[in-house]
């Protein structure tokens, strides 16, 4: 049983692929691009799905399949052209096949009514005509060849039967071997076999490819008539075959209804039940002659078989080679310190040495993060339903471009990229596209456009949402931030920290409650799921032009690039990303406020000075500034301040131990990591600091005071 | 004595579930992953018989059945088309092509075994 659940889970695994494919391909058909080709291995894709999902018994996914394909076949056929209306019900089949999958994955049952109004739709299309549909949602595909095997008098316990049985040349023809027949029936029971062969001609009339023997059985068993048909299953078309049966009076009773009860004529009951199904099978026919000349010319997009080679292996696996790397970047530091401590580190053949394992613990480090990376086409295709769901949920007409779809991130962000993803698409179609009539009256396209874009930028990812709506409306912003208390009435806000209210917990700009993008508690929690991934939204909107949403995200969350620097007795990292500049303070450039407050000039800003050492709880009254340095940082937002710390050792990468399986949160700190002398530094978590310094609103007073 | 069977399909997940069912019968079992492949695989798996699915890219199961019957070698091992469906046309069209008989899915193990073994005379 467990091998059949083995096959099952591999049954899923293609079906991403094929859906995958599935969906590209009706992209491709939108956009006119795709050829006829596309429509191919489109209908291949679904009708993989049904092959394999009727092996496994996955009967909703059958039925649904089968009706899919049949109107993809009228495509491929020609018989139906890809208007828009069509094209709107192929996307809706092929989010409900996906959806089928999800059900049958998790052994759920599928959304019925769904089922019911989508397969009406796919009829629709095909302009089903008569009343054999019925018989058709019953499932043809289940009809397996239907020998009756149960036994027709309720089992008495033998029955002999005759059978005379002269093969065609056809039978040799198609392998099917005389020989082999009279030995299934001798396991039936007691045989006894005679041969005709009154037939066989001289041998210079003799011909090699002709059957000239026939052969009479007798055969008693316990097994009833269904079992000697089945036996004659292939041949009934290649052979006269006659089966009759003595003593047994009920049986004769249906021999006189049906002389000769051969497969060959349940095959003609099937069919004069089932005219239908006949004839579809008759356009099928027409249309694989079509599809293999067309492969024939073509000769490659068809050939998938030959994709890149691959294994599969688990993600436990690679996990624990990125652990045993990060040890391994740990070990390579600890070696370091050793021959620092020995002195050693001005003998040159030690230092190369030394040099040489980092640099292939580098690669190694490198090495594995590429196979734990993954496009991220794997989150952007699913944004393609997103959008259509939302803009039939706000009956605006929208447009999806992925730029950059290939650009790689680790595995985990993959899958923790999804929801808040999800979240900024449905935000940018409900709230950032204008309605239609909003949209001609600026002369704008009628069908907005989402872009959603990934690249690569200096060691990290950067993921853009844009829109080409009619961009924040920062005057409504500032109302309903001032009305929610979040802001206080009359501060000066730049144009860009009012965007960035939009990221504060409960705003929510829409006064109506949609449905769609709920009560606007999304973008808050969207910057913490990126946060926690290690990255930064920011918000950029220009009027009627758009919004654009950037998320960077790290490329790993194993190891990060930090800072090392001294609090007291204490060595902790910074972040480097975080960090703008470091400095020594000049009294010229420092501002005192009040009794504690500190504050630094810098870049004709005035900036708060934390003191860290003291924030942690390292020592309880502040140092002097004279006696340490200063690192800017910078969080989202582009608000900024001073750290000030004790001494900065080095930059160098750290391997992220998370502190919250084990531990538990600390506020302002994110992880913790094991230095090369073996002792555990804390992570600072920038962002937290400049929060809990409560500087925000103290900063944007102090500015005006500066400079008014 | 174990028989040779060579399976064809396009989908992984069948030639897996094929595989699995032969091994554990007994046959020993080469997979194939369409039809251009499967006639490429003959002499390496010499089979007694061939399973086939109809519908593959580059060559289908029809092709098969034919590139194999115009074989001398082969041309009379039997070969059972997979397939989902059974339409009379479906098995009349395998048939001309020189197909020896059909399994519809979704097959029990049992009948499926059963019936190579039937066409095998085993």
């Amino acid at each position: 049983m467990s091998d059949m659940d083995e096959f099952l889970e591999m049954f899923f695994v293609e079906c991403d692929e094929l859906l995958e494919a599935l969906s590209t391909g009706l992209r491709a058909m939108d956009s006119a691009t795709g050829d006829v080709e596309t429509v191919h291995s489109v209908f291949r894709a679904v009708h993989s799905m049904k092959g394999a999902a009727a092996a496994f018994g996955l009967s909703d996914l059958v039925t649904f399949a089968h009706r899919f394909e049949t109107v993809l076949d009228e495509l491929r056929s020609e018989k139906l052209d890809a208007t828009q209306s069509v094209m709107v019900t192929l996307h809706r089949s092929s989010d409900f096949l996906s959806d089928l999958v999800t059900a049958a994955r998790q052994s759920e049952c599928a959304d019925q009514a769904r089922l019911k109004e989508l397969l009406n739709e796919l009829d629709d299309i095909i302009g089903h005509e008569d009343v054999s549909t019925e018989d058709e949602d019953e499932g043809i595909e289940f009809v397996p060849l239907t020998l009756d095997l149960t036994p027709l008098d309720g089992g008495t316990p033998l029955n002999t039967f005759q059978i005379i049985f002269s093969p065609d040349a056809e039978l040799y023809r198609s392998g099917n071997d005389p020989v082999a027949l009279l030995f299934s029936l001798q396991q039936l029971g007691e045989t006894e076999v005679t041969i005709d062969h009154a037939l066989v001609p001289l041998l210079r009339d003799w011909r090699a490819e002709e059957t000239y023997l026939s052969w009479k059985v007798t055969l008693i068993t316990d097994e009833p008539v269904g079992k000697v048909n089945e036996i004659f299953e292939f041949v009934a078309d290649c052979a006269a075959i006659e089966i009759s049966s003595f003593e047994q009076p009920i049986q004769n009773d249906f021999f006189e209804k049906n002389p000769v009860a051969t497969v060959g004529s349940q095959e003609q009951k099937e069919l004069a039940n089932n005219p239908q199904n006949a004839e579809e099978h008759k356009s099928v026919e027409l249309d694989e002659n079509k599809s293999e000349k067309a492969a024939k010319t073509s000769n490659g997009p068809g050939g998938n078989a030959n994709a890149a080679a691959s294994i599969r292996v688990s993600l436990e696996r690679v996990d624990k080679l990125m652990n045993m790397i990060g040890e391994l970047v740990i070990k390579e530091a600890m070696l370091y310190q050793v021959i620092e401590t020995a002195g050693l580190t001005n003998q040159p053949d030690v230092v190369s040495a030394l040099d040489g394992i980092r640099q292939l613990a580098g690669d190694i480090q490198e090495s594995v993060m590429s196979i734990r990376a993954q496009p991220l086409k794997l989150v952007f295709q699913r944004m393609h339903r997103i959008v259509r769901e939302a803009a039939d949920a706000t009956g605006k007409k929208v447009r999806l471009d992925t730029i950059g779809e290939n650009t790689e991130v680790d595995k985990t962000m993959i899958e923790r990229l999804i929801d808040p993803l999800t979240h900024m698409i449905r935000n940018s179609v409900d709230h950032g596209l204008e309605d239609a009539v909003t949209r001609q009256r600026r002369g704008k396209a009628l069908e907005g456009t989402i872009t959603l874009s990934a690249a690569h930028r200096s060691g990290r990812v950067l993921i853009e949402v844009s829109d080409d709506g009619g961009g924040i409306d920062r005057e409504r912003v500032r109302k309903i931030a001032e009305d929610r208390g979040l802001i206080a009435p009359g501060t000066q806000l730049s144009s860009s920290e009012i965007d960035s209210l939009l990221f504060l917990p409960g705003f929510s700009s829409k006064e109506q409650v949609s449905a769609l993008s709920g009560r606007g508690v999304g973008l808050d929690v969207v910057r913490r799921e990126i946060m926690s991934l290690g990255g930064r939204v920011m918000i950029q909107s220009t009027e009627n032009k758009g919004t654009k949403f950037s998320i960077t995200l790290p490329l790993t969350l194993a190891v990060l690039e930090g800072m090392l620097i001294q609090l007291g007795d204490q060595s902790m990292v910074l972040p480097i990303t975080a960090v703008q500049e470091t400095l020594r303070p000049s009294s010229s450039c420092l501002h005192y406020v009040g009794k504690t407050g500190k504050l630094l000039l810098n870049r004709g800003e005035l900036i708060p000075i934390v003191d860290i050492a003291c924030t942690f709880g390292i020592r309880d009254e502040p140092a002097p500034l004279e006696d340490g340095v200063l690192i800017v940082i910078e969080n989202d937002s582009h608000r900024r301040a001073a750290l000030f710390v004790d001494a900065i050792f080095d930059q160098r990468q750290v391997v992220i131990k998370s502190l919250e399986e084990n531990y538990g949160k600390i506020p302002g700190v994110s992880a913790a990591t094991i230095l090369g002398d073996g002792n555990i530094a804390l992570i600072i978590d920038p962002e937290e600091i400049i929060f809990a310094s409560g500087m925000e609103h103290a900063r944007n007073n102090l500015k005006i005071a500066a400079y008014g | 004595m174990t028989a040779r069977i060579l399976a064809v399909d396009d989908s992984p997940t069948i030639r897996g579930l094929v595989s699995s069912v032969l091994r554990r019968a007994g046959f020993e079992v080469y997979l194939a992953g369409d039809g251009v492949e499967g006639v490429g695989s003959l002499s390496d798996a010499d089979p007694a018989l061939i399973i086939t699915d109809i519908n593959m890219p580059r060559m289908d199961g029809f092709g098969l059945i034919e590139a194999v019957r115009a074989t001398g070698e082969y041309s009379s091992v039997p070969i059972l088309v997979l397939t989902t469906e059974s339409s009379p046309e479906l098995k009349a069209r395998a048939r001309n092509a020189g197909a020896t008989g059909w399994i519809v899915k979704p097959f029990e193990d049992k009948h499926f075994v059963s019936v190579i073994n039937r066409v095998l005379g085993r």
